[in-house]
């Protein structure tokens, strides 16, 4: 079924533009290449300028040092990283946002599974509408949708205006400008890209299964653990590393919602680039949040060829 | 039977509470962009349209409006046009390299924005290409080319390369063939990558954060730093707005330009 995305070697170079340009024979063999080149050029050049370019100058910042008031010492050393690296305070940004990044990817996936798993399988009348419904707030700003959860979290929000009613509480509810309430608002912000994952995720899900498994006697709580559950597991854990990597850079949630007392690595790195002017540290936090993001990416392919061995184990691996 | 329907009526209320998590935010500002109140509150105070008459006064919002307007519609064209080309070679030619091109045109999507921002605000600092439109222009390329090479190398995929070369027999060189026979093809998923494009670049935050300044300002820039320090219902009435315009782009790009007839077909 699906492999492993291979690893990319690393790029061959493109044929240089030096061949003949006259058309013989053996430039004419060449056709393809030479007509291919011509047309990633455009491309090409567009990624390299907005996109490889800056990548290359975050590295070589990183190796730079910061002086007194926004200077930098250009320079070739590893002292802004030992310097990130002994700070107990850098330390617990990194431990905030691995941990904000399990915790909504936790209850990301819990909060859509059932969703996808129902869009997947529904075969009523409005499932185009709930479809639209679950992917639409993708078309919203993730400011406005922010703001939104600031308006239902706040201290004079919906969730402790209505407790207050009630009679249920006494003061209102810490939820915002703390972890909970980036949480909270995070969890739903991702929630749809989530849906997605899965659902395109879901492709082995077969209804014949499932009847197989009915009629033969399985009651439906074994029909859900032995059939569906492990066939939806690839689409889960799809959407859990796409989650996992969304909000690990996730900026505007964090700053909005957490009110300047949740520090992650992305506001950490914005506050020390725009703020403090010390673009060395903010490069190497960067770096930092790539090295996150290699391991997160590892861990899943790791636990995709497992996934992988479990479906086919015992099977002679036909080619 | 009993607790069939049971478990039934216990699944569609999870669903439901799910569906109201989901919306919650969407379905609060809405409430609160007609509120009276001058903060955010609840319960909302009484109806009015007030909130709505304060997004078009608040000079930022207009600005802002004018600049990501202006920069995705410049955006969304630069990465057609590189997208397109990039897109054609992948998909019909065979060369040395083409998988590993092909992921290089796909890498974008991996990089962290706030990572990508810092990256564009270090180089383009010195230039200074910092504040102003070419350079928020440039800062969102980057990631939407990915997008546009998607969707019409999907649209190149599906598309009967037969065609093109029964033109290319016909004696039609390669940029007619590529105007007469290739154009009308993809058209649908190039304009669907160009929207796209469109709706990324005008809602891109985070980079544009990092690249934009005093002077050129885009909408969820200017939004952004409003709502940190104030807090009443126009970012939700112009929350509301933005919803509407690009429902409107949408339905319009798929009824005007028959984007559905086109795909069905």
């Amino acid at each position: 079924m699906t492999a492993a995305p291979e690893a990319t070697p690393p790029a061959p170079p493109t044929p240089p533009a030096t061949a003949p340009t006259v058309t013989t024979k053996a430039s004419r063999r060449r056709g393809p290449a030479r007509q291919a080149l011509v047309l990633l050029v455009p491309g090409l050049l567009a990624l390299l300028l907005t996109y490889a370019l800056p990548l290359v100058w975050v590295v070589r910042m990183s190796l730079n040092e910061s002086g007194e008031g926004g200077l930098i010492h250009q320079t070739v050393s590893l002292a802004t990283f030992g310097e990130v690296l002994g700070s107990s305070h850098y330390w617990n940004v990194l431990r905030q946002t691995v941990e904000l990044g399990v915790l909504v990817t936790f209850f990301t996936l819990v909060v859509s599974y059932p969703v996808a798993l129902f869009l997947a399988r529904t075969t009523s009348r409005w499932r185009s509408l709930l479809m639209a419904l679950a992917i639409a707030p993708l078309l919203i700003s993730s400011v406005a949708r922010t703001f939104g959860w600031m308006a239902i979290l706040g201290r004079q929000g919906v969730i402790n205006k209505t407790l207050d009613a009630l009679g249920l509480i006494d003061s209102p509810l810490q939820l915002a400008n703390n972890l909970t309430g980036v949480v909270i608002a995070s969890t739903e912000i991702y929630m749809p890209f989530a849906i997605l994952a899965m659902i395109s995720g879901f492709g082995r899900l077969d209804p014949a299964l499932e009847q197989a498994a009915a009629s033969l006697g399985a009651p439906r709580r074994t029909v859900l653990r032995r059939i569906v559950l492990p066939l939806t597991l690839p689409g889960v854990l799809t959407a859990g590393l796409l989650v996992f990597v969304l909000s690990l850079s996730g900026y505007v949630t964090p700053r909005l919602i957490g009110g300047g007392r949740v520090f992650v690595l992305a506001t950490e790195i914005y506050d020390e680039a725009i703020t403090s002017l010390d673009w060395p540290v903010a490069a190497v936090l960067s770096m930092l949040l790539l090295a996150v993001f290699g391991v997160v990416i590892a861990v899943y392919l790791w636990a995709q060829r497992a996934l992988e061995a479990r479906f086919t184990g015992g099977r002679e691996a036909r080619s | 039977m009993i607790t069939r329907r049971l478990t039934r009526a216990v699944w569609a209320l999870v669903l439901t509470v799910l569906y109201l998590f989901l919306l919650a935010p969407i379905l609060i500002v809405l409430v609160e962009s007609f509120d009276t109140s001058t903060y955010l509150r609840f319960p909302p105070e009484g109806f009015s349209l007030d909130a709505y008459r304060q997004v078009f006064a608040n000079d930022a919002f207009r600005e802002g409006f004018k600049v990501s307007g202006i920069t995705a519609a410049v955006t969304a064209l630069l990465a057609m046009v590189t997208g397109v080309p990039a897109a054609l070679a992948l998909s019909r030619l065979r060369f040395r390299g083409r998988s590993a091109i092909e992921a290089v045109f796909l890498s974008p999507l991996l990089v962290p924005h706030i990572v990508l921002g810092l990256a564009l605000l270090l180089i383009m600092a010195p230039i200074p290409l910092t504040d102003t439109y070419w350079g928020l222009i440039l800062a969102h390329l980057g990631v939407t080319v990915p997008y546009v090479v998607r969707t019409v190398s999907a649209a190149l995929v599906s598309a009967d390369p037969r065609a093109e070369e029964a033109a290319r027999t016909l004696g039609a060189n390669g940029l007619r063939t590529f105007w007469r026979i290739t154009l009308p093809t993809i058209r649908p998923g190039l304009l669907s990558g160009g929207v796209i494009a469109f709706l990324l670049s005008f809602d891109e935050t985070v980079i544009s954060l990092f690249v934009s300044g005093q002077h050129t300002v885009p909408l969820p820039v200017a939004v952004l730093q409003y709502v940190e320090y104030r807090s009443d219902p126009s970012v939700a009435s112009l929350s509301v707005l933005l919803v509407l315009l690009s429902v409107v782009v949408v339905v319009l790009v798929e009824r005007g330009l028959g984007l559905r007839r086109t795909l069905r077909s």
